[in-house]
């Protein structure tokens, strides 16, 4: 344990989560895309029933829920990064911020429905 | 032998160009800053800064056919012709190899690189164990000559915000210092979307640095270092 003291009142202080973030949603993405590709070849679907059946459980619907919001979780950091490097104007880079949330939000909503309406 | 080198006086040039010279080498002429110097006899215009001519003042870092370096370590032997100079990338052009460092030095300062210790100082010196001095090796080499920043993509787009690879070698230098209390202070300061976390680890700065030193692990030991405390 490191003892705290008074935090300096510089800067954003998110940098460290948003690093350690990127990199939790890495693994995650990474993790899910190797176990399913193994399990795609081990036993290779056939036509839409069988593809149906892979998401028919509800566990590969958790996991792939949980690849659906890592990758946009991680798409927000990589997105609000090359934004905060290219678009100075803090007017155009706030819209653009709001339009890249919304969407993703709009995204995640729209997988859960997808994952779950069949 | 050739050389291509840019060339700029704002009190006389609206633009910047590239001024071609050939010129005849003596036997001793072993290191480029040799060569300028010896260019320098035939046109003494022709501006840059220069000092120890052997490493250790850091004053002549400039582009070298594309890649960043100090003129007085580099050997003419090896290299293109004609030899392109061009003042270090990203800095504003004082005139011709010269630039103004002081984002540079802004940033450097910003990190405070000095040892915090609040005890009362003792009758001696404040000592280490010879491992705890050996976390300093690789860090306090350091000449600040600028190679490794100007080499930076980050620090190109945000010279006001991100510290840069030789501001944040040498914020690393006193988090590993065994004598400095200020580690949480310092850690604060660069827990920031910009300040260290700019670092994309693309290592260009450990690529150039004419004194063999690795920024990028520096960058990397204090990401592990707020993890550390965090988590």
């Amino acid at each position: 344990m490191v003892k705290r003291t008074v935090r300096l009142t510089t800067g954003a202080n998110y940098g460290l989560r948003d690093w350690l973030g990127q990199r939790v949603t890495a693994v995650v993405m990474a993790v899910f895309i190797l176990c399913l590709a193994g399990a795609l070849l081990v036993a290779p679907p056939q036509g839409y029933a069988g593809w149906k059946a892979i998401f028919a459980n509800q566990w590969m619907r958790i996991a792939a829920f949980l690849f659906l919001v890592s990758l946009f979780w991680h798409a927000w950091i990589g997105v609000r990064n090359i934004l905060m490097d290219y678009v100075h104007a803090t007017g155009v880079r706030l819209t653009l911020q709001i339009l890249v949330i919304l969407s993703l939000l709009f995204y995640t909503v729209w997988s859960a429905e997808i994952l779950w309406s069949a | 032998m050739k050389f291509s080198i840019y060339r700029f006086d704002p009190d006389t040039d609206a633009t910047p160009y590239m001024q071609d010279y050939d010129i005849e080498l003596e036997p001793a002429d072993r290191m480029l800053l040799d060569a300028l110097v010896r260019i320098k006899t035939v046109d003494d215009s022709l501006s840059l800064r220069r000092s120890c001519r052997e490493g250790v003042c850091g004053s002549d870092g400039m582009n070298i056919n594309g890649r960043n370096g100090l003129a007085c370590i580099t050997p003419l032997t090896g290299l293109k012709e004609p030899v392109e100079l061009r003042p270090l990338p990203g800095l504003p052009v004082i005139r011709d190899l010269i630039v103004d460092m002081t984002q540079f030095f802004k940033q450097y300062h910003s990190i405070k690189p000095y040892l915090i210790n609040n005890d009362p100082p003792p009758e001696t010196e404040r000592l280490q164990s010879p491992a705890e001095r050996a976390e300093l090796d690789g860090l306090y080499e350091c000449i600040l000559c600028a190679c490794c920043s100007t080499a930076c993509p980050s620090f190109w787009w945000n010279p006001d915000k991100f510290v840069g690879p030789a501001g944040l070698l040498q914020a690393y230098r006193f988090l590993a210092d065994s004598r400095d209390q200020a580690t949480a202070e310092r850690l604060d300061y660069l827990e920031d979307p910009y300040r260290l976390f700019r670092c994309h680890t693309i290592m260009n700065c450990a690529d150039v640095c004419p004194k063999g030193l690795n920024p990028t692990n520096a960058i990397e030991s204090i990401k592990d270092m707020m993890v550390k405390r965090t988590v």
